[in-house]
């Protein structure tokens, strides 16, 4: 079997009495795009952390191509690029200098140096502002700036922790972008988001975390069909009509919903035969809903699911609609 | 632009040694600080200016009341200008507090640790960028000293003798400031910590007026606090008179205090919560 690039086997983090992380589980395969799904303070960036060598374990370990984070931590360093969530750029140094310091620092020999630099601002479309100060640059092009540094002595593994928060629309679909390219070249990636969009559209596997313990562990695509693929949403108009609505499918029919406000949800498989039947119901109780949505389950559907809470920005919200920080 | 990332990544040098590692890293990172330093040129002005303000207000408001007080044939000018070095140097030295605190919160330090350099190189890329600042400050207080009559007494030699302590002075003091700025990891907090400390060590030294003018409580810790020894090393250097055992003991202060606070500011760049 092939040796994991990331291995991670019963780990937890305390800060004092907080359990930051409680003994969580799983395994990064090389070449794929690895999501950790979760909401702000579920322990994304503390688990990102101890992979890079930036905190210990409180108990635990963690295996990163092979050597250990906390043993052999000065090989670890050798094989991983990290981009944070905080533009971790100097805005003083131009964009060219960051990286040509990165590559020092990472001990790239120094004739590759130059070439290299100049290689990523093209590719990270930075060319045109290289030589401007980073404190210049407008958001997108520190974040691209800040993977680009991520990815200067080309580490067999990146860490991207919340590569897109506080992006427009238009600079995270060029991340995303390019994301895609570095998984076609090979680079295994560990990318944390609170956006579930993110995760569905990037990551091959996911796990979810919430409050520092592993909720589940698969592709996005089985963690939909776990949940059943649909998702019916009727919308009573008010709170009391949704109320009598949902005693009444759950008594008569057995499914189970959700309510928020006046709108009902019914996660299922068979999507058409459960409306038909709760729209006969309805219609003879004399409830006819408002509105009445049929959609695909999305990855929301299925952390609400799992947890029982929504993702802090609730269902719908598009990555660019919140800045996110943990 | 094709990579191939399947196996191993570019960084395949190794330097030969620990110490090689933290020149060559510590290089990178003064390089990077001495950058910032030309290109913000309000952080080169702040450090100019005060001791600029210093050396105005001491040598027109208080020379009159102090000059009275000092050795026959010393005029204050001569006195306050080894006085203003070191007091620059000491100042100087929260720079390299509130640089570290800078990097902590922009999350600039967690890519450094996340890189396989030497855990020394940031601290001493700080510091050591910080001595180059140093260097510039205390020659343009040496030019402006001379337009305002100060003069050297006991030759060249021994004045550069005098500029090289007042920069192994500030070195040792930016130690304890990167410790300082290592801990509490934001730069206003570092800026506000320093200033009590700093202020009683600068003011109740021999800096600006002789310990003699002092009550007797106050001289016994002016006459022994390493701002005050450095003061009158420098200043036996640049008035002549037997300099050698001020010397001796202004160079223990500043060893022992790299001494301690270099491992301890290592330590906290290490450590890892």
């Amino acid at each position: 079997m092939e040796r994991a690039a990331v291995s991670v086997d019963d780990l937890s983090k305390h800060f004092g009495s907080l359990v930051a992380l409680d003994r969580l589980t799983f395994e990064v395969r090389p070449g794929e795009v690895f999501g950790l799904l979760g909401p702000n303070g579920a322990g994304k960036t503390t688990v990102m952390r101890i992979l890079t060598t930036i905190l210990h374990p409180s108990a635990g370990r963690a295996e990163v191509l092979g050597h250990d984070v906390v043993r052999e931590a000065g090989e670890v360093r050798r094989l991983i690029g990290l981009a944070g969530q905080y533009a971790a750029v100097d805005p003083n140094l131009t964009g060219r200098e960051n990286l040509r310091l990165i590559g020092r620092l990472s001990r790239l020999a120094r004739s590759r140096i130059r070439p290299r630099a100049s290689a990523l601002l093209h590719r990270f479309d930075l060319t045109a502002a290289a030589d401007r100060p980073v404190r210049t640059y407008s958001g997108g092009m520190r974040r691209r700036l800040d993977v680009a540094a991520a990815l200067v002595a080309e580490p067999p593994l990146l860490f991207l922790d919340e590569p897109t928060s506080g992006l427009d629309p238009q600079s995270r679909n060029a991340l995303w972008e390019l994301i895609r390219e570095l998984v076609s070249d090979g680079t295994t990636v560990l990318l944390t988001t609170q956006y579930l969009e993110e995760a569905d559209r990037l990551a091959e596997r996911v796990v979810v975390v919430d409050q520092g313990r592993l909720i589940a562990d698969d592709t996005p695509a089985a963690l939909k069909a776990r949940l059943g693929n649909t998702v019916i949403e009727l919308d009573m108009g008010e709170r009391g009509r949704a109320v009598r609505a949902a005693a009444t499918i759950e008594g008569r029919l057995g499914e189970t919903t959700e309510m928020d406000g006046s709108r009902l949800r019914l996660p299922c498989r068979n999507a058409f035969a459960v409306l038909r039947g709760i729209l006969n119901l309805l219609e003879a109780d004399g409830h006819v809903p408002r509105n009445v949505t049929v959609r695909e389950s999305s990855l929301d559907d299925v952390f609400l699911a799992l947890t029982g809470h929504r993702t802090r920005a609730g269902p719908g919200a598009g990555p660019a609609t919140r800045g996110g920080t943990e | 632009m094709t990579t191939t990332t399947t196996g191993r990544p570019l960084s395949a040098e190794r330097p030969s040694s620990r110490i090689a590692a933290t020149v060559r890293d510590g290089s990178a990172v003064a390089w990077r600080n001495l950058i910032a330093l030309r290109r913000v040129p309000r952080l080169l002005v702040f450090s100019t200016v005060q001791p600029l303000v210093f050396v105005l207000m001491f040598r027109y408001v208080f020379g009159g009341v102090v000059s009275p007080s000092l050795p026959p044939g010393v005029s204050y000018v001569d006195f306050l200008i080894p006085g203003i070095f070191v007091q620059t140097a000491v100042f100087g030295s929260m720079n390299t507090a509130i640089g570290l605190a800078t990097d902590m919160q922009t999350g600039l330090m967690e890519r450094f640790r996340s890189l396989p350099m030497a855990r020394s190189a940031v601290l001493v890329g700080r510091t050591t960028a910080d001595l180059a600042r140093n260097v510039f400050v205390v020659t343009l207080m040496t030019a402006v000293g001379f337009a305002l009559g100060f003069r050297i007494h006991a030759g060249v030699p021994a004045f550069l003798g005098g500029v090289l302590l007042v920069l192994a002075f500030g070195f040792a003091m930016s130690w304890i400031f990167a410790v300082v700025g290592m801990g509490v990891g934001d730069p206003e907090t570092a800026q506000a910590a320093a200033f009590p400390v700093l202020a009683p060590l600068v003011f109740a030294s021999s800096a600006f007026v002789p310990v003699a003018t002092m009550p007797g409580w106050l001289q016994a810790f002016a006459n022994h606090q390493p701002v005050s020894q450095t003061a009158e090393a420098v200043r036996t250097l640049v008035l002549g008179g037997p300099a050698t055992g001020d010397v001796w003991q202004a160079l223990v202060w500043d060893a022992g205090i790299v001494a301690v606070f270099a491992p301890l500011g290592v330590w906290f760049y290490r450590r890892v919560v």
